[in-house]
């Protein structure tokens, strides 16, 4: 935790101040000859219980910063965490090759699946080549083609979302990206193989619903999901970008906020601290539940599979019905 | 002044202010395109379109009813549908209310059976003037229910948008799983083999662009129509530079391949029978 590299977020800075202390201590006691282990002892019981205090009660714009941590595992890091044989596909056939969108055939223990995911970069460098994990249209397009590989091979699929949207650009809108989102949406509402969604670092807008319909959507306990960008929304709202952390607070875009709204069917445990802390752990969370899902799906027949996927989206909405409530 | 106290910039006066013209209170108006000046009834008799230019003016939601379904078939329903407040968003009732006052709407979306020269269609339009006809819970539920309605009674669907804002961020994470229920909802349709068409009008955007209104069996727009994904300003402040002339309107995607036809507002309701008859003919439907 001292490491000098390790980011600290702001609401970590009293835990990381005592350790600092802890370490002075250990250290001149050590020149000094003397035993400190009581205090030792003391102040490292401090810290655990500083830290289960801050971590129990986190607000939604701490779950921001977590999820926005820039050592947080990414989407090819649960891929190879999880899978084995994963063999990237690339392209759209019609266009190009977006990398901020990847995907590609893998096995889950012994299953064979279509894994579609949405890669930001770990470094300035790939954040370059990934777009910052903003995708085109041809990404979304590279998506349908590989998830209608999976129907055609009977392959269930499962994606990775972590985007704070599509590209808001010339090119994007050329090329026709609402259209490739929509098509989708429709085209994923009725894939007639098993599909698990999983939001694994940020759920950004309709770049991130643009592979996020399924069977299950899966999110990881610090993730959060959002239908604008807090700062977005604080612009519009304040006219101020800094109050992002109050926007964030309003959307309720945290996973226990869209569990209970049903927006997501599972929270993932990750480590205290988040997942960039032990992202093995993180992985080994997110591959338990895959495959306990998966399993129910695949003895799921079809037509079950597909009724109950359209009454899951078809019952999404908050609003009053007098008529009904009447009866 | 001395001329090192001068500002650094020009005062350019905004083309709205340019014309001193007086005009007289409700009897006249400006286009906004091409700056002639309208008798306002010659304009509304001309369906909002500027007789000089075809400058395409918005319409509301009834309007674009009056003008798309014979006189009196429209039936609206879903009408008990209304939203609620559940993120306690900050002016969210209020703009509600306003709205509401100001269209003598329930919401952003009117949805019914419809009949266009005497065939039955189920129809949709949404309302810019309702909180920028924006997405959220209340359109979600109406429009798949008009869609299911239609797979029940076997009918085509009509989907018109003007809906600027997309998908509505006064209902959070909700607004944009109504993208998702709509495109469910339509894809059961293209499963029966029901015609949707979608008729973009002057704006549509975000959400509401990347859901239904760009998933068609026929997409059409209006003329000049802004139609896109991400707003201008977003896709400025990304590419720090201005957008070529254009850029996002009906033509524009058509060139583009995202719209099939370009109509103008007088000829959309006998462009839309035509092409529902080529589908089918009206009498295989089973509505009356």
């Amino acid at each position: 935790m001292a490491d000098e590299h390790y980011h600290v977020l702001e609401f970590e800075k009293p835990v990381y101040e005592l350790k600092k202390k802890i370490e002075e201590l250990k250290h001149s006691a050590r020149e000094k000859n003397l035993n400190v282990d009581a205090e030792v002892k003391a102040l490292e019981d401090k810290v655990t219980s500083l830290r289960s205090e801050i971590y129990k009660n986190l607000d939604p714009w701490q779950i921001v910063q977590i999820m926005r941590h820039q050592k947080r595992p990414k989407t090819l890091d649960y891929i190879s965490m999880i899978f084995t044989d994963f063999t990237e596909m690339h392209g759209d056939r019609s266009f190009g090759d977006d990398k901020a969108v990847i995907g590609g055939m893998a096995k889950l223990n012994d299953i064979p699946v279509m894994l579609v995911g949405i890669q930001k970069g770990k470094d300035t460098k790939e954040n370059i080549m990934r777009n910052f994990g903003c995708g085109l249209p041809e990404g979304y397009r590279k998506a349908l083609r590989l998830m209608k590989f999976a129907e055609k091979f009977h392959m269930p699929v499962i994606t990775f979302i972590d985007t704070n949207g599509a590209f808001p650009g010339l090119e994007g809108e050329e090329r026709g990206v609402a259209e490739a989102i929509a098509r989708n949406l429709l085209e994923m509402s009725h894939l007639k193989v098993p599909i698990i969604v999983n939001v694994i670092g940020e759920g950004g807008s309709g770049g991130a619903l643009g592979i996020g319909v399924g069977d299950r959507v899966l999110m990881f306990k610090y993730a959060t999901y959002s239908v604008i960008s807090f700062e977005g929304c604080a612009s519009i709202l304040w006219k101020d970008a800094a109050k992002a952390s109050e926007a964030a607070k309003i959307l309720k875009p945290t996973a226990k906020d869209l569990l209970q709204l049903n927006v997501i069917d599972e929270i993932i445990e990750e480590p205290m601290e988040g997942a960039h802390v032990d992202p093995e752990t993180a992985a080994a969370n997110l591959k338990k539940a895959l495959v306990a899902h998966l399993s129910i799906l695949l003895e799921t027949p079809l037509e079950e599979l597909l009724e109950k996927r359209y009454k899951k989206f078809r019952s999404m909405g908050v609003y009053t019905d007098e008529a009904q409530s009447a009866i | 002044m001395a001329w090192f106290h001068r500002p650094k910039y020009t005062i350019i006066r905004r083309p709205a202010e340019k014309s001193e013209t007086k005009i007289p209170e409700g009897m006249w108006v400006k286009c906004e395109k091409c700056d002639s000046i309208l008798l306002k009834q010659e304009l509304d008799d001309n369906l909002n379109v500027c007789p000089k230019c075809n400058f395409h003016g918005r319409i509301t939601a009834k309007r674009r009813v009056e003008l798309t379904a014979d006189e009196g078939t429209f039936q609206a329903m879903f009408e008990n549908i209304r939203p609620v407040d559940f993120l306690k968003f900050p002016q969210y009732p209020e703009k509600l209310a306003s709205s509401e006052k100001k269209t003598g709407l329930t919401e952003s979306v009117l949805t019914g059976r419809a009949k266009i020269n005497g065939m039955q269609v189920a129809l949709a339009v949404t309302d810019f003037f309702f909180m920028g006809g924006s997405l959220g819970s209340v359109m979600g539920e109406r429009i798949t229910s008009l869609i299911e309605l239609a797979i029940n009674e076997n009918l085509p669907v009509i989907i018109i948008s003007a809906s600027g804002g997309g998908a509505r961020m006064h209902e959070g994470v909700m607004s944009l799983m109504q993208m998702a229920k709509i495109s469910a909802g339509l894809a059961r349709l293209s499963d029966k083999k029901l015609p949707y068409i979608s008729v973009l009008t002057d704006p549509t955007g975000g959400g509401v662009t990347a859901s239904f209104a760009m998933l068609g069996d026929l997409n059409i727009a209006e003329p000049e129509a802004l139609i896109m994904f991400a707003g201008p300003r977003v896709i400025e402040g990304t590419i720090k530079q201005k957008l070529p002339a254009g850029f996002q309107r009906s033509e524009f995607l058509q060139e583009h391949g995202m719209i099939d036809t370009i109509v103008n507002r007088k000829d959309m309701k006998n462009t839309l029978f035509n092409l529902l008859s080529n589908i089918r003919s009206p009498k295989q439907y089973a509505g009356r």
